[in-house]
């Protein structure tokens, strides 16, 4: 509108001079006014974006503190002297702080229970679980996703049905065959059970038909055996995959309580979570030995996570597929 | 060369499937159908052979007022499922964002998740300790602040508090883990135009979340929910094992831990099976449930 008015006066008579001048000086206060605005609506814009921002980093932040105070409860508490674990602190945030670092509560927890036993166990036994599932499932996967044979789909469908089945229902009958066996209370009855999934070969199995068919047949004219396209080809490609299985068998695996409960009777043999219940009930009052242990059991997961985030959140956008 | 191509191929594909296949059929199926059978009789694991009752077992779970009770704790500690799943929305929308930082909180968010089992469960076992645990003591200090005598409930003593103490627990273990980021993966995956349409005509956030966030991510609303549920069945043993003990007076047995109890603590192994077959239908319904609602398709990546 005012760029219109500009123009007017050139086409229009002297006696509008004075008009001529008016207009530029309300052109040109316009002008500034609308400066000022779209200055003032970009900071006002800014404004709100800090707000918004400080919003969501404070409510972020809120969470975040309400995740980790309790484990920064839990390395305290394994730090305090047992006595101070029971008294009424003044300040309050001396239930935060201990008043005495008290670092020989990890020596003691070590040595109360057999901890370097259980955490032996503990990775033993979750290496051959992992190694064995992911190997197996791999094998499985290959052949439903890739090769031709008679009731290939009917014994699929049959994998693909048992998953539905709840661990319960087969937990009673494993239990009773491993007696018959006489591997109650033997590692082989912690392993075996758990090695055996549809889960692993299902995923995989959906991972593998992604793959491009190509390189295969490449290879297979190349003369490649079976094995061999699946060892130098199909492996390579999955590595994601493969690695976000691993990762959750290990988890799975360190985690694992109700199982080794039933199945394991000699602490010897324990593995670290029913280890950590037995010391539970053998030293109920201790909470600063009890938080010692149990800040040892999570730090290897803690560790893993650290080193696998990747995989875990691949892993979860893997496994949401499966609706 | 003495075999056709395909039942080489064949022949191959067998020998991938073997180990795990044998695997499988030892600890999974025949199991699933010895269970079944196992179900219709009465055995204590160490006498004579299992004697068939036919639908003794199921009659007498049917009239088992413990099992319904432990049932309807199952359902009750479900409630942490819809508050867990909003939390996990809340955060995963926050997280959306494009800030500075946003990995750091998603580490941060997921730490529970990961370090979840027995370690954990003794850490609010302490924390709920009427007496010296954090939280009691914390509700203590904000009543001195505020000039009140507050003192917090008996927790897992209680038997009033026992299940909202557990449910607290699992919202602060699920919250920021799977489901987060299963939501966060659906909200990444919202078609950019749809808002940009949206702010045309004028909607402002909460309308753009309603009309557009909310719908496109329902599947994943729902997935999460059936899942989450289907896990909720069976789920209760650990912490009912290690923080309460299935008490106070039977308020945290769920039906997992009922089964387990039957199975190896009291030996009516017949009774722990018919038990699993009720869960399986439970299961089973809702995954065929499911599935008619997915129709078979997939909404994801």
């Amino acid at each position: 509108m005012v760029e219109n008015n500009t123009h007017k006066p050139e086409q229009g008579a002297p006696a509008k001079k004075m008009d001529q001048a008016e207009i530029e000086i309300y052109r040109q206060a316009k002008t500034i006014e609308r400066v000022i605005t779209i200055q003032q609506l970009k900071r006002r814009q800014r404004l709100k974006d800090i707000v918004r921002k400080f919003g969501i980093y404070a409510l972020l932040a809120l969470g975040a503190v309400s995740m980790v105070g309790p484990f920064l409860w839990m390395v305290t508490t394994s730090l305090k002297e047992a006595g101070d674990v029971y008294s009424y602190q003044k300040e309050w945030w001396r239930e935060w702080i201990p008043t005495t670092f008290v670092w020989q509560n990890y020596v003691k927890a070590w040595q109360v229970v057999p901890f370097a036993r259980f955490y032996l166990n503990s990775i033993f036994v979750t290496l051959l679980i992992t190694l064995g599932q992911v190997s197996t499932s791999a094998l499985a996967a290959y052949a439903f996703a890739r090769l031709r044979f008679p009731g290939r789909d009917r014994l699929f469908f049959g994998y693909l049905a048992t998953m539905m089945v709840p661990g319960a229902v087969t937990m009673i009958p494993v239990f009773i065959l491993l007696e018959k066996f006489g591997w109650i209370d033997t590692y082989k009855a912690m392993i075996l059970p758990a090695v055996f999934t549809a889960y692993g070969t299902f995923m995989l199995r959906q991972f593998f038909l992604t793959l491009p068919r190509d390189l295969e047949d490449a290879a297979k004219i190349d003369g490649c055996s079976y094995f061999g396209i699946f060892w130098r080809i199909i492996l390579p490609l999955s590595k994601p995959a493969l690695a976000t299985l691993t990762t959750f068998t290990f988890m799975g695996s360190w985690m694992s309580f109700m199982w080794p409960l039933i199945v394991m009777n000699t602490h010897g043999k324990f593995t670290l979570p029913i280890g950590l219940a037995y010391f539970q009930n053998l030293h109920t009052t201790d909470w600063t030995l009890l938080m010692a242990g149990s800040v040892m059991m999570i730090l290897p997961i803690l560790i893993v996570f650290t080193f696998n985030q990747r995989f875990f959140v691949e892993g979860i956008k893997l496994t949401g597929i499966k609706g | 060369m003495k075999l056709s191509n395909t039942s080489r191929e064949s022949l191959a594909a067998y020998g991938f499937l073997l180990p795990n296949f044998s695997g499988f059929l030892i600890f999974t199926s025949l199991p699933i159908l010895a269970s079944l059978a196992l179900s219709f009789s009465v055995w204590d694991a160490l006498s004579a052979p299992p004697k068939f009752v036919g639908l003794d077992n199921y009659i007498a779970l049917f009239k088992d007022r413990y099992f319904w009770k432990y049932c309807w704790n199952t359902v009750y500690l479900m409630m942490s499922i819809p508050i867990g799943m909003a939390g996990s929305l809340l955060l995963a929308i926050l997280l959306n964002q494009k800030l500075r930082g946003i990995v750091f909180f998603r580490t941060v968010y997921f730490l529970p998740t990961i370090c979840s089992g027995v370690a954990i469960y003794m850490l609010w076992k302490l924390i709920y300790n009427p007496d010296f645990g954090v939280l009691n003591t914390m509700i203590a200090k904000l009543g001195e602040c505020l000039g009140l005598v507050l003192k917090g409930p008996y927790w897992l003593t209680d038997e009033l508090w026992a299940k909202p103490a557990l449910i607290i627990m699992g919202v602060w273990q699920s919250v920021g883990g799977y489901n987060m980021i299963l939501y966060l993966a659906a909200l990444q995956g919202v078609p950019r135009d749809l808002y940009d349409a949206a702010e045309v005509d004028g909607a402002n956030g909460w309308q753009k979340f309603w009309n557009v966030t909310w719908p496109q991510i329902s599947p994943t609303t729902f997935f999460i929910a059936i899942m989450s549920i289907i896990g909720g069945f069976q789920a209760g043993f650990d912490p009912a094992y290690i923080m309460t003990g299935g008490g106070p007076n039977g308020a945290t047995t769920t039906i997992i831990y009922y089964l387990y109890n039957n199975a190896f603590i009291w030996l009516h192994m017949g009774y722990a099976a018919a038990i699993a077959w009720v869960l399986f239908l439970i299961v089973f319904t809702l995954t065929i449930f499911q599935w008619r609602f997915f129709g078979g398709t997939v909404h994801y990546t």
